[in-house]
């Protein structure tokens, strides 16, 4: 299990872990699942794409969640943000049937893009992983006021300040994307950054212990997952989604039994 | 003039049965979805219903690995995922966000598993993106009098429900101050909502299905300020995103690179995206003038 | 007029008819996480009168008008509203009202639902509904904006629309909660003299909650003064007095009148928390 090319998923799934649970803080308190869940879904064209011209997978999928970002943060300018994201992820859905209907891609190849597959992460993925984690971190420590201040108090910033700190939430969740669609897939990705954000806030009114924890059971979901399916052989996506839930769902409990 | 016509009708498309049953399928569910989605977007509930349509796809997946017809599983596992959702916590905005998250994530989970085992045991790779994108032209005359009547049940509902859920949308306090059970109002909407987009997985696929149910509702609403005519207007809109969807798509059968068409769910959720500029656009110049 | 507690001072009646109560509320208590937020409280209000509920934040307003609603069920007590089908002869603007801008409801549309919003079906349009609607809209001063969208209108305008909403299915009693709240002195005059001419006119009871009764002085028929969960009733003269609410407070409370406005502070002499909430008339300036 620790042999070998595992080695490799290892590292790369551990630092998509911890980043993806600390941006999921801030889904969480933005109110934004829905833009986790568009993104990453929406950049499944991106590889497609790449495929269809032979570029990277990885820059692929760079390019689609960055633009996915970008349609999400000036289309929800003027409208409602979920139809703004709707729309973009949509499109972009769109494109990549596209994408798909030109390659001579076979349905094996789109089903580890979107459900994940472990054992494909090679030792040349671990090197944008390091320097997109590194970056993601980056931002979010010298973000961490603004966006906190935004999340609690939306819109109290003047316009172009509050579209630059949205703009900057949703480079975030791109640059989770990007580094986490090979481990757990591209449908998957965004329980990473509900669930254990969801469970943290209910076990902790802090936000700074909040953001911790929830990176915490981030890395443990992702650890359990890929045991999982290591020695079961079923996807890893099936076990980042299931035990997400019971790690929501046994916050739930203590949070009640602690009479919150 | 002919020449130009031919140029964009391709000769064909209305005497091909395949086109003729698509465009029927796809045509009832568009207007069912144009009609709903006004209040999908009304009550913010993109999410929600894009969430149960991915969900349906589970559901989908798993009516095939059972032999069970699809559209049962679709329909099934969409109304539990809204029971479900509604159970969790619709009430308040942020934790109905959360909520739809952790149950199309469980969603998700089921899927990844059924289409796994699918693959393992059936050795069915080809249903995926059938699965997934869906596909009008596949579809049989068959199905057509069990999608109207679905269609049917869905609209009826929400038009039963119309001015409770008018006066619900605008404010749960107004409307509970009123004697409308919000809640049992909110529950049935969702319902109908479940339905529809299980239709709309089935014959349109689950990109489709968010694309028609909120694009021409949000173009629609940028357009009148009147809930019916939104309504109305929206049904058109998706109807004719559709429409035109299948000419092109049919038109792309001698397009390049491959000269074997393009996808008909990439031609419709290009024509909505349009759609819903052009109505930002439009609602903006009407402003700047009025 | 009804004390909560035992009256030791008779107060009168007002002598009104009983035929013309419309609403009768005898030792409604209500019990919220535990706590009693509303300790026996027991009034009636009548046709015709115009009735201010007051109280600071948190005294339960609020509350007392969900209950009188029918949205929160009394711990104990029994709330009744006179006339055959009293879901819907109340009307009710709510305190807090917030909507999207876009939203496809223009104000005629929301007053439409005011008078079947919640039968099930499509109305079917009508040149009387119309003019019905139109009416309505004008005799609270919103024709103007009938066909603007409510969400992109002012605070100020989208209650004159709610008033219209609640007014127009010919409600017996309006119960209005911080209608006085968003708007400025002039606006909440206007405000004011509307309800009092609708009270009159069409012979509804009306109650406004108000946490600053200054503004409703000079129409309030009678006062429902709410303190540590207990209330008052009667016509302000005999509620606001120094005897009286220091009763209602269970400390010494001092009325202080100040030509058209009245001041209720914490008395002198008093050690109770020198912070109470009941210094909240000091500040409405
Ligand atoms: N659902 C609830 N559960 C527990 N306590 C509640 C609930 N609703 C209200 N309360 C409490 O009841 C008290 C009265 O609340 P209410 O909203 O009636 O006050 P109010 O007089 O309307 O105040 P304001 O002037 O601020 O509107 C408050 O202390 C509030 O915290
Ligand atoms: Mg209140």
């Amino acid at each position: 299990m620790f042999s070998g090319f595992m080695v490799n998923a290892w590292i790369v799934a551990s630092l998509a872990a911890v980043v993806g649970g600390a941006v999921g803080f801030f889904v969480v308190m933005r109110g934004a699942s829905f833009v986790a869940h568009a993104i990453p879904n929406g950049s499944f064209a991106g590889a497609a794409g790449a495929a269809l011209v032979g570029a990277s997978t990885l820059a692929g999928l760079g390019v689609f969640s960055v633009g996915g970002a970008l349609g999400i943060g000036l289309l929800g300018r003027r409208s409602r943000r979920d139809v703004a994201t709707a729309l973009t992820l949509v499109f972009m859905l769109g494109l990549g049937a596209l994408f798909l209907s030109f390659s001579a891609e076979n349905s094996e190849a789109a089903y580890s893009l979107l459900f994940g597959e472990v054992l494909g992460i090679s030792s040349n993925e671990i090197g944008p992983t390091l320097v997109l984690s590194a970056l993601g971190l980056l931002m979010l420590g010298l973000l961490w006021r603004p966006l906190l201040l935004d999340s609690v108090l939306p819109g109290r910033a003047p316009g172009r300040r509050t579209l630059a700190i949205e703009l900057a939430f949703l480079l975030l969740v791109a640059i989770t994307t990007t580094m986490t669609v090979p481990v757990v897939g591209t449908t998957l990705i965004f329980t990473l950054m509900i669930a254990p954000a969801a469970s943290a806030r209910a076990l902790t009114a802090r936000p700074g212990l909040a953001l911790l924890l929830s990176a915490a059971i981030a890395l443990m979901t992702v650890w359990g997952a890929i045991a999982l399916s290591y020695t079961t052989n079923w996807p890893v996506g099936f076990f980042v989604g299931s035990l997400g839930a019971c790690a929501y769902a046994l916050s739930r409990v203590a949070h009640w039994s602690s009479g919150g | 003039m002919q020449a130009l016509l031919h140029a964009i009708v391709e000769p064909g498309f209305f005497a091909d049965g395949a086109v003729q049953i698509a465009a029927t399928l796809g045509g009832v569910v568009a207007v069912v979805a144009g009609l709903i989605g006004v209040f999908t977007v009304i009550r913010s509930q993109a999410f929600a219903g894009h969430a149960l349509s991915d969900i349906g796809s589970a559901g989908g997946s798993s009516a095939y690995l059972a032999g069970v017809a699809p559209l049962w599983g679709f329909v099934g596992i969409s109304v539990l995922a809204a029971a479900a959702m509604e159970q969790i916590g619709v009430q308040r905005a942020r934790g109905r966000d959360v909520a739809t998250g952790i149950v199309l994530g469980v969603g998700f989970a089921l899927a990844s598993l059924f289409l796994y085992l699918g693959m393992t045991y059936h050795n069915s790779s080809g249903e995926i993106p059938t699965i997934l994108f869906g596909s009008v032209f596949t579809l049989s005359a068959a199905n057509l009098p069990l999608v109207i009547g679905l269609g049917a049940v869905a609209l009826l509902t929400t038009l039963t429900l119309y001015r409770p859920l008018l006066l619900a949308s605008v404010s749960p306090e107004l409307a509970a101050a009123r004697g409308v059970h919000v809640r049992v109002v909110g529950a049935a909407y969702l319902f109908a909502l479940a339905i529809t987009v299980a239709l709309c997985d089935l014959t349109i696929g689950a990109i489709l299905s968010t694309a028609l149910l909120v694009g021409p509702a949000a173009a629609a609403l940028r357009l009148t300020d009147r809930p019916h005519r939104a309504a109305l207007l929206a049904a058109g809109i998706s109807l004719a995103c559709t429409w035109l969807g299948l000419l092109l798509a049919w038109d792309s059968f001698y397009w390049p690179p491959l000269r074997h068409g393009w996808p008909v769910s990439f031609f419709i959720v290009t024509l909505v995206l349009a759609a819903y500029l052009a109505a930002g656009a439009l609602a903006r110049g009407q402003t700047k003038r009025g | 007029m009804e004390l909560a507690q035992p009256p030791t001072a008779p107060l009168s009646d007002g002598g009104a008819a009983t035929t013309d109560r419309v609403l009768q509320l005898a030792g409604v208590t209500v019990d919220l996480g535990g706590r009693r937020i509303l300790d026996d409280v027991s009034f009636s209000l009548r046709a015709g009168e115009l009735t201010g509920l007051i109280g600071s934040n948190g005294a339960g307003k609020t509350t007392l008008l969900r209950v009188i609603l029918g949205l929160l069920a009394p711990t104990r007590g029994a709330v009744t509203v006179a006339g055959p089908d009293p879901r819907h002869s109340v009307g009710y603007v709510p305190q807090k009202f917030m909507l999207d801008p876009d939203l496809p409801v223009r104000a005629r549309d929301l007053v439409a639902l005011g008078i079947d919003g919640h039968h099930l079906g499509v109305a079917r349009p009508s040149r009387e509904r119309r003019e019905r609607v139109t009416r309505m809209l004008d005799a609270v001063g919103a024709g103007r904006f009938a066909d603007t969208r409510v969400g992109r209108l002012s605070g100020g305008e989208q209650q004159r629309v709610l008033i219209a909403h609640a007014l127009i299915s010919h409600p017996r009693l309006l119960l209005l909660d911080e209608p006085l709240a968003n708007l400025d002195l002039r606006s909440a005059r206007e405000a004011v003299d509307l309800l009092a001419r609708i009270a009159r006119e069409q012979r509804i009871a009306v109650m406004i909650s108000a946490h600053e009764m200054n503004a409703l002085l000079p129409v309030m028929d009678r006062v429902v003064y709410l303190a540590e969960g207990r209330a008052a009733c009667g016509p302000a003269d005999e509620v606001v007095r120094a005897d009286v609410l220091s009763r209602l407070y269970g400390h010494r409370v001092e009325v202080i009148r100040a030509g058209e406005r009245v001041l209720v502070v914490a008395g002198e002499g008093d050690d109770a928390e020198p912070s109470h909430p009941h210094h909240h008339d000091s500040e409405e300036r």
